[in-house]
């Protein structure tokens, strides 16, 4: 029999040495943890998947989403993310080294190793506030319809443009409302730089331009162009200019999109916090020596069990948000 | 204690490990950006073969990440099969019930969603 059993005619409630699945307390209780933020994760990701198959003609394309790195312009999609991808990874390396050499007790070693996976997780973290940030500020503009749904305009070539690329505001008598200005008790976000009114003017003018829908076409897995025509009838039902990305529309497509991006990265994200809040204070009990008298590294091998979670979760956010 | 009775570096076996994730999502990143279009505008059990790719070489990667990393290789038996087993089927009876809702959702609300104005 393979899993402990407390046979022996010794006391093991009150804490002898029988191990059920011969594992210590405490890593049996990480994996407790592990298994049930696991299924956690699991829930938000089926969670996005039911309604990506919900909305499976009209989901945005991550490709056309995440197509920024910094300091260059132009249209990189993937990159950045393998980046991060690889600094989690290469963070959990560096833990699990901390962990082997904890098994050997050398000391140093685990301090340094650890060190270098709380700057692995600093540099993830921060790599994720500036994909927030690009995400949120957008980078196109678009026009929602009444009934929600995105329109997107592309150039001859079936490339996307920016709004201001064609549009010229004139700025009207409509002012932002703010709470000092106006009802002291509310205000409202500042007003888009354009109206729907201009855009349509605009693009008029300007016989080049066509609207990109949300539908993608599943033969090619493009998103569907309309003609001229059909352009200014979908225009027609526009109600307002957005640009970028929050809880409540999305210039990239369905709203539903950004909200479970949020939520699923922004909960990883938290984990990936937490884990360097955790292994920033092993790390100070590794450098007092309190595992060297504990004689015992088994803390950092806990720690180093999370770390390596929050890991094997961004593989999966990883594959599912811009991979499939 | 397993760890104990072996005390021997398993450095050399971690770097492999690494070189073997990093290659996967090399790949994954490479199919990602190429996409070819007889993996990717093709259909095989009821999504493109690309993103059976896709999830298979995450599988592979967890696998690594939960064997190598996590140590469950040195776990025993039954410590692995009550994490592994346990997480496998809920997640797997989750997705089937989640996934065929989704297509359901799908199927019934396509023919009233307008698209001429």
């Amino acid at each position: 029999m393979e899993a402990n059993v407390a046979t022996t005619k010794e006391q093991t409630w009150g804490g002898g040495d029988s191990k059920p699945l011969g594992s210590s307390y405490g890593k049996m209780m990480i994996w407790f943890f592990i298994v049930s933020d696991a299924l956690t994760f699991s829930g938000f990701i089926i969670a996005y998947g039911a309604m990506r198959f919900k909305f499976l003609e009209t989901w945005p394309i991550a490709d056309e989403v995440f197509t920024h790195i910094p300091f260059v312009h132009g249209n990189y999609p993937m990159y950045y993310v393998a980046f991060m991808t690889f600094v989690l990874i290469f963070s959990s390396v560096t833990m699990v080294l901390a962990v082997d050499a904890g098994h050997r007790m050398q000391k140093n070693k685990v301090a340094w190793y650890m060190l270098a996976t709380i700057i692995g997780g600093i540099v993830f973290v921060g790599s994720q506030a500036w994909e927030w940030k690009t995400f949120i500020n957008g980078s196109y503009g678009a026009v929602q319809m009444h009934d929600g749904k995105i329109l997107q305009f592309v150039d001859d070539t079936g490339h996307q443009i920016t709004l201001e690329s064609f549009v010229t505001a004139h700025h009207g008598e409509r002012t932002q409302h703010e709470s000092t200005n106006g009802l002291w008790f509310t205000s409202e976000a500042a007003l888009p730089e354009f109206t729907v009114a201009e855009v349509t003017e605009a693009f008029k003018a300007n016989s080049a331009i066509r609207v990109r829908t949300e539908k993608i076409d599943m033969t090619t897995k493009s998103k569907e162009i309309l003609s001229r025509e059909a352009s200014l009838n979908y225009l027609a039902e526009g109600k307002a200019v957005i640009k970028g990305a929050d809880l409540k529309s999305n210039e990239y497509g369905k709203t539903l999109f950004a909200d479970f991006f949020f939520f699923i990265t922004g909960f990883h994200g938290f984990h990936v916090l937490s884990g360097i809040a955790f292994n920033i204070i092993i790390f100070f009990n590794v450098i007092i020596g309190t595992y060297e008298k504990r004689k015992s590294y088994e803390m950092v091998e806990k720690v180093g069990l999370y770390w390596h979670f929050v890991d094997l979760v961004w593989v999966f956010v990883f594959t599912f948000f811009y991979l499939v | 204690m397993a760890h104990e009775a072996a005390h021997e570096s398993h450095t050399a076996l971690i770097w492999k490990v690494f070189i073997f994730l990093s290659i996967i999502t090399i790949v994954e990143v490479a199919f990602g950006i190429i996409k070819p279009a007889s993996l990717h505008l093709t259909s095989f059990l009821g999504t493109s073969p690309l993103n059976w790719v896709f999830i298979i070489l995450t599988l592979v990667k967890a696998y690594g990440i939960t064997w190598y990393f996590m140590h469950m290789k040195e776990e025993k038996a039954s410590m692995r099969r009550s994490v592994v087993w346990t997480s496998v089927f809920l997640i797997c009876y989750l997705g089937a019930l989640l996934l065929i809702e989704g297509s359901y959702l799908n199927e019934v609300m396509t023919p009233y969603v307008k698209w001429d104005y």
